[in-house]
């Protein structure tokens, strides 16, 4: 993000505030879903798919992920591969106990 | 002796230094509060019966609260891209609006946990508010260590505007992508501690 022109900048202020716009109307839709009383597999599917979502819109834009360098998606990709074994671990003990 | 690459790109990894160092300090962070995620997903599945936590927490204030920090995202990112657009005066504006709903941020939590005191529910009540506390606490650490750093380029840091311009505009940068991953944190812990 080193060579951006004023015209880019201005540009990518218009963008910032679309997704804090975007972000806002997520929170509420989380905040609605959770009085649904859909149960727990449906309420924790939804809730971290748009939870995901607004994530993702942070990093992308704000993080500015989108348009980056190679060496940060390699750093990124070996952190989320090393966070997905750690998040597999509690998950593997059920399956253990479960005997599968 | 200077350090090297503040400003411009290292040839071999095409950033400057700094970037990458937040970088990889982010991706130590992922595994750090990864860790706890897992530890509740852990104390979860393994319990008999789990609390929800709209029943316990309150759901409107952490509501206000996500509110806080995702304004405080953009007015961080609004910051540098003063910055970049040569308008130290916004840029000032902008930093000091990020403090602003950081410090509102600290408040609603402060009224959040002394109400929970009060009532009794303490972090050895029960698992639930062991990893809520242990979670929310670490991520109000993160929030203070924001405060502390932004506070210092909004201040007596923003001297280097006048000397090394571009410096300064990365310095805004690395700290506006730390504070936009404290963001990202607590985007995952309030469905998952408050909503589920």
């Amino acid at each position: 993000m080193a060579d951006l022109t004023p015209e880019e900048i201005k540009h990518h202020v218009k963008t910032y505030v679309i997704v804090f716009v975007a972000l806002a109307f997520l929170t509420i839709v989380t905040v609605a879903i959770s009085y649904l009383n859909l149960g727990v597999g449906a309420s924790v599917t939804i809730a971290l798919i748009v939870a995901t979502v607004k994530g993702s819109l942070v990093a992308c834009y704000f993080m500015h992920l989108i348009d980056e360098r190679t060496t940060i998606y390699w750093t990124l990709l070996a952190t989320v591969a090393a966070f997905l074994i750690l998040m597999f671990v509690p998950l593997s003990t059920m399956l253990d106990q479960a005997k599968i | 002796m200077d350090i090297p690459f503040t400003v411009k790109d290292r040839p071999d990894t095409g950033l400057y230094n700094g970037k990458l160092g937040i970088w990889l300090f982010l991706a130590s962070e992922v595994m750090l509060f990864g860790g706890l995620f897992s530890a509740y997903i852990f104390l979860r599945t393994g319990a008999e019966t789990w609390p929800i936590g709209a029943d316990i927490l309150n759901v409107p204030l952490a509501t206000l609260n996500t509110m806080f920090l995702i304004t405080s995202s953009v007015t961080m990112v609004m910051s540098w891209a003063s910055l970049k657009l040569k308008d130290f005066g916004k840029f000032k504006l902008y930093a000091g609006l990020t403090l602003l709903l950081a410090c509102g941020f600290l408040v609603v939590k402060y009224f959040e946990y002394t109400a929970k005191f009060h009532h009794g529910l303490f972090p050895s009540t029960n698992n639930f508010l062991g990893i809520y506390f242990t979670l929310t606490g670490l991520h109000v650490l993160h929030v203070i260590g924001g405060i502390i750093v932004i506070f210092f380029f909004w201040m007596p840091g923003a001297k280097m505007w006048e000397s090394n311009p571009d410096r300064f505009t990365n310095r805004i940068e690395i700290v506006g992508l730390y504070w936009h991953f404290v963001d990202l944190v607590w985007i995952f812990l309030f469905p998952v501690l408050y909503l589920l």
